[in-house]
């Protein structure tokens, strides 16, 4: 673990996290503390605007992205347990806020200071070992590179390292990982029809990765395709990146 | 320009990703050009690969931005080889051309070699009103002009086809006795072209790009069949896009190492042809007129917005649509106008108006993946993004397309989200909700352990719960257990 303790940060814990998985939650803030960081949450937080963003609602976009902008001003970090509400603070505020210098700068300092979950515990606090989380999983458990995390922030190895080292825990391969899950946001309910077709493909590769866990670092990719998985009546579970490294989570 | 059918995206996708053939051809075909593709890379590693794509980048945004210029350039250096150089601003323009030469040249019979532009145009029909007989010679080309339909990849038009349905498609319209070997079908549609290669007056042919410092169009291809179309022929027109210009000969070296590679994953195709002027006095053969047609057809509008801008750089190698897990499941056609996939769904938007063609860029996850194979580092998915800004809230009304329904959801998310009160009040509505159906399901059946929703039949989310189950509201927010339990640690 780190030796650089009095790290404080502030967790966006997502509105996905927040109303459909807290457990979730719960593990980020128990990982955290138990690698000596001191964490708080700004509780007006809710939404960081990517649903309207990713549908072209630029203004309402904009109106839930400058509640963030505000909550975190004075936050020394900022970590999310979603690759992809991270992807929209640090990558797409800077587009949102492009036309308007001052709150373009106050974009690019919240920015800087976001990371993801895996990224925070890897780049910050500079965990190369599962084991500084005190954990240990029974369980054999495949990883699902989300896509904005991989194409957006550019974590690729990183979450599986992660996994690799945590004790009891045999890590499977999973063919076509990088390929979508077919969430997407609205996108999934707009053309159901596809949506269902990307993520019928990725369970059969779930299914054939031999994985009783499927792990990935957002949720809402989860939430697809377990609730696939769950329709076919498999047993496999899915667990956040954090919820694996917590010693108390089950 | 040809029907347009990019309305109806949602009918045509429902359907075909029900179709098994499809589906069938396209891992084939497009997952078979991927790996190649990737192999390639490996080979000259991704570093280098890297350098690459950076150079055509530099080339495409310094031309594009300098584009008069070029095409000043290129039109002194056509004339001064003998040729003549012609800009269209419209498809009518461009078929209009074309008929003027077709009438005052006295043309009978027309070979073509790969065009996408031509097909934009409509070109077929003209020439064929014109009493002209018009022969496709791309083997992907030939097959789809004899089935009456239109391509449903870039650069490999036929893909949708099976050799089945190709066997079955030849004994119909040219009488043979069915053969489904390869070889053989190849071998039929040679010996059919062969003879119209020498009977031709005419011969369009595409380009792959239009080196301005010399004049010359270029050609990369694998049959062969572009060499024909531009040399046998007394006449050839060239007709392509205004952004295929490059500036020099070394430019070229960079993209002839890129396209092949991005396309079918060839370190190099079996022809690159470049043509310049027509015959000179001294040449063997080659034809007697050389004109290149430039087409503008709404190009022009993607060059004035900085956000689409940069969609002119797509040399159309097709890699986007072989990654596309969108494309890969529904192909081609279903996009319902010439582009298909990922690059499709920002040009056709911008050249039939994003009223009709709404649909098409919403209809990506926006997973990123086309931006990561794009040789030219396009990316896509921003375009994506700026366009449904523009269905949401342009201030031009042809353009502000997205039903006024989602207008009115995006307003009320942004307000039950600005206020942590209102989505506390939400949130436990909810609840409240979820327990009423456990006791008498009414809107929404949850599972026995009240996890999950098996159907919902309430608007947005009973299009989730056709074939996935929706996780229910648990007992409390994170927000609610920050409070009682880890707020004060």
């Amino acid at each position: 673990m780190s030796q650089q303790a009095k790290i404080t940060a502030d967790l966006f814990v997502t509105c996905v996290v927040d109303q459909l998985y807290p457990n979730v939650g719960v593990s980020v803030v128990k990982v955290l503390r138990k690698l000596g960081v001191t964490i708080g949450f700004p509780e007006e937080q809710t939404c960081c605007g990517q649903p309207v963003y990713n549908t072209g609602f630029s203004q309402q976009a904009r109106t839930l992205a400058m509640r963030v902008l505000d909550q975190f001003r004075d936050t020394e970090y900022v970590v999310v347990p979603s690759g992809s509400c991270a992807a929209t603070i640090r990558v797409f505020y800077l587009e949102l806020f492009a036309d308007d210098p001052e709150l373009l700068a106050q974009a690019k300092a919240l920015s800087a200071k976001t990371y993801e979950f895996s990224e925070f515990l890897i780049n910050v606090l500079k965990v190369e070992n599962a084991a500084d989380c005190g954990t240990t999983y029974q369980g054999t458990a495949a990883y699902h590179p989300s896509c904005h995390l991989l194409r957006e922030l550019g974590v690729r190895s990183g979450p599986q390292k992660l996994l690799a080292s945590v004790p009891g825990l045999e890590q499977k391969e999973l063919e076509g990982s990088e390929i979508c899950c077919g969430f997407g946001g609205t996108f999934s309910v707009k053309f159901p029809h596809i949506s269902e077709g990307m993520v019928t493909d990725k369970i059969a590769n779930v299914q054939a990765s031999g994985a009783d866990t499927l792990v990935s670092c957002d949720m809402s990719c989860l939430m697809n395709i377990s609730g696939a998985l769950n329709r076919q009546g498999s047993d496999i579970k899915v667990r956040h990146l954090a919820q694996i490294l917590d010693a108390e989570s089950d | 320009m040809p029907e347009i059918k990019t309305q109806d995206f949602t009918a045509a996708s429902s359907q075909a990703i029900l179709d098994p053939k499809l589906r069938r051809a396209l891992d084939r075909v497009a997952e078979g050009f991927h790996v190649a593709r990737l192999d390639r890379i490996e080979e000259v590693t991704q570093e280098t690969w890297d350098g690459w794509k950076d150079q055509a980048r530099e080339i495409k945004v310094h031309t594009i931005e300098h584009l008069d210029y070029y095409l000043d350039l290129l039109d002194k250096n056509v004339a001064a080889a003998g040729g003549q150089l012609h800009f269209a601003k419209d498809a009518d323009e461009a078929n209009e051309i074309v008929a003027h030469i077709v009438r005052t040249r006295d043309i009978k019979v027309a070979t073509k070699s790969k065009s996408m532009v031509s097909e934009e145009l409509s070109l077929n029909p003209v020439l064929e009103s014109l009493g002209v007989e018009v022969w496709e010679t791309d083997l992907g080309e030939y097959i789809i002009q004899l089935a009456e339909e239109t391509p449903s990849h870039l650069v490999a038009p036929a893909l949708h086809k099976s050799k089945e349905d190709v066997a079955a498609l030849f004994t119909d319209k040219l009488g043979i006795p069915y053969d489904e070997d390869i070889y053989n079908m190849a071998a039929t549609a040679r010996t059919v072209l062969r003879d119209k290669f020498m009977e031709a007056d005419l011969g369009i042919s595409g380009a792959n790009f239009v080196v301005a410092e010399t004049g010359t169009l270029v050609i990369i291809s694998n049959e062969g069949n572009g060499r024909l179309c531009t040399s046998a022929p007394r006449v050839h027109i060239g007709i392509t896009g205004m952004e295929k210009i490059i500036p020099s000969m070394q430019d070229l070296s960079t993209f002839l190492r890129l396209l092949p590679r991005s396309a079918t994953g060839q370190r190099i195709t079996s022809y690159v042809s470049m043509t310049t002027g027509p015959r000179r006095s001294d040449d063997e053969d080659g034809p007697e007129e050389f004109h290149l047609i430039l087409v503008d057809n709404g190009r022009s509008k993607m060059l004035a917005d900085p956000n689409l801008r940069e969609a002119l750089y797509c040399i159309r190698c097709g890699a986007c649509l072989n990654i596309c897990p969108v494309y890969s499941r529904i192909g081609g056609h279903a996009y319902g106008w010439v582009y298909p996939g990922p690059i499709g769904a920002v040009v056709s938007p911008m050249l039939v108006g994003l009223a009709k063609a709404k649909e098409l860029p919403q209809a990506s996850s926006l997973c990123g993946a086309c931006r990561e194979v794009c040789p030219i580092n396009i990316d896509i998915p921003k375009m994506l993004l700026n366009l449904r800004t523009k269905t949401a809230e342009s201030p031009d009304s042809t353009q502000r397309t997205a039903p006024e329904m989602e207008r009115v959801l995006a307003r009320l998310y942004a307000k039950l989200m600005s206020s942590p009160r209102l989505l506390k009040i939400a949130v436990r509505f909810g609840r409240f909700a979820q327990k009423i159906e456990r006791i008498t399901p009414f809107f929404s059946p949850l599972t026995k352990d009240g996890k999950w929703i098996r159907k919902a039949h309430l608007p947005i989310l009973s299009r989730w719960t056709r074939s996935r189950d929706l996780p229910t509201l648990p007992k409390q927010t994170f927000h609610e257990i920050w409070q009682k339990e880890l707020s004060d640690e």
